[in-house]
């Protein structure tokens, strides 16, 4: 009996902790949030559309290429598969963070990857790396209100989103590049940072240039991570068992 | 049902099998190759890079500024303050350069 009260008193401040990491997120998520609920509105959705596409899709790049194209008219099953294409890079990040949390219950590993995104991938790998394990409670904790206030903040930039006065001053078009590239200089620690970074930087470049958007993302994801699998395994870090 | 509806519909799922799909087809296998842990561990930097470094292409000197910012703020500071930094000098310089 005592044994079930820490172990739920420990679940419990795994949670919080989670949650304390997961504030950052929210609130530089929140002026997306907004935003992407204001242009949905403005591209022909309705405010019920958009609190769906958010609550259901949950991926806010793939969101905005959404109804960037809705509202270009471009034929349903290619804005499906741009969301597709832009949503890609999750099967890397599945596939990382399946090693970590194998050990959960099938329903909460099929939650745990419906929550699965850039920033909740990477603090739960920096979690891992540094030797912690990745408790549901924790995976929970760091998720859970990210989806809750993104899935709000949509709707609430759906209703009020025309109130937006100047977009342009406010950088908000430009807030999403800053913080990716803050989540890219999180990982330059790890063995092969600068040619993969590099390889990734000059692929997505071509492909934009040539083969277009949204290709440039798994176009350059594929380079970056082709590299570190051709660079001899002593050189990546891994592999160096005596 | 609206044509909006099932788009969002298909683009969930489509969404979901990605965030599912590389867990269900790695998993199936018992070793992982040096070699694929080596791509593994360089997944995050590369998809996150390949979402800033096109947008290089269409920065001007606000943009630019930012940027600057963020990455000299990323090497003491956390995601938060560097964020913030990148954002404020953004924005000023968007006062002055537009």
């Amino acid at each position: 009996m005592s044994a079930e009260v820490i172990s739920e008193s420990r679940a419990k401040s795994d949670f919080w902790q989670g949650v304390r990491l997961s504030m950052p997120v929210v609130v530089a998520s929140a002026p997306f949030a907004v935003l992407f609920g204001a242009l949905a509105v403005d591209n022909g959705f309705s405010v019920l559309e958009a609190f769906l596409m958010s609550a259901l899709v949950f991926g806010g790049a793939s969101q905005m290429v959404g109804i960037q194209l809705f509202g270009q008219h471009v034929a349903p099953w290619l804005i499906v598969l741009s969301i597709f294409a832009v949503n890609f890079r999750h099967v890397l990040y599945s596939a990382g963070i399946g090693r970590r949390i194998a050990h959960w219950p099938i329903i909460q590993q099929a939650l745990g990857y419906f929550i699965l995104t850039d920033p909740q991938f990477a603090v739960a790998e920096a979690r891992a790396a540094s030797g912690r394990t990745v408790g549901f409670a924790w995976y929970l904790g760091l998720g859970l209100p990210v989806y809750v206030f993104w899935v709000i903040e949509s709707a609430l930039g759906a209703v009020f989103g025309k109130l937006i006065p100047d977009t342009h001053a406010l950088g908000i078009d430009f807030l999403l590049p800053i913080y990716f590239l803050g989540l890219v200089m999180g990982f330059r620690k790890r063995p092969l940072w600068l040619p993969v970074v590099v390889a990734s930087a000059a692929a997505s470049i071509i492909a934009y240039k040539t083969v277009g958007s949204p290709w440039h993302v798994s176009i350059g994801a594929i380079a970056g991570v082709l590299l570190a699998v051709i660079l001899p395994p002593h050189h990546s870090g891994v592999g160096e068992r005596p | 049902m609206s044509t909006t509806f099932w788009i969002i519909i298909a683009g969930a799922v489509a969404t979901y099998l990605t965030r599912i799909g590389g867990h269900l087809v790695i998993s199936r296998f018992d070793n992982i190759h040096p070699r694929v842990e080596a791509g593994l561990n360089a997944v995050p930097a590369a998809v996150l890079t390949t979402l800033v470094a096109p947008e290089l292409l269409n920065a001007g000197p606000a943009e630019w500024a930012a940027l600057v910012v963020t990455a000299v703020v990323s090497l003491r500071g956390g995601l938060m303050s560097m964020f913030l930094a990148g954002a404020a000098v953004l924005i000023v310089a968007r006062q002055f350069v537009g």
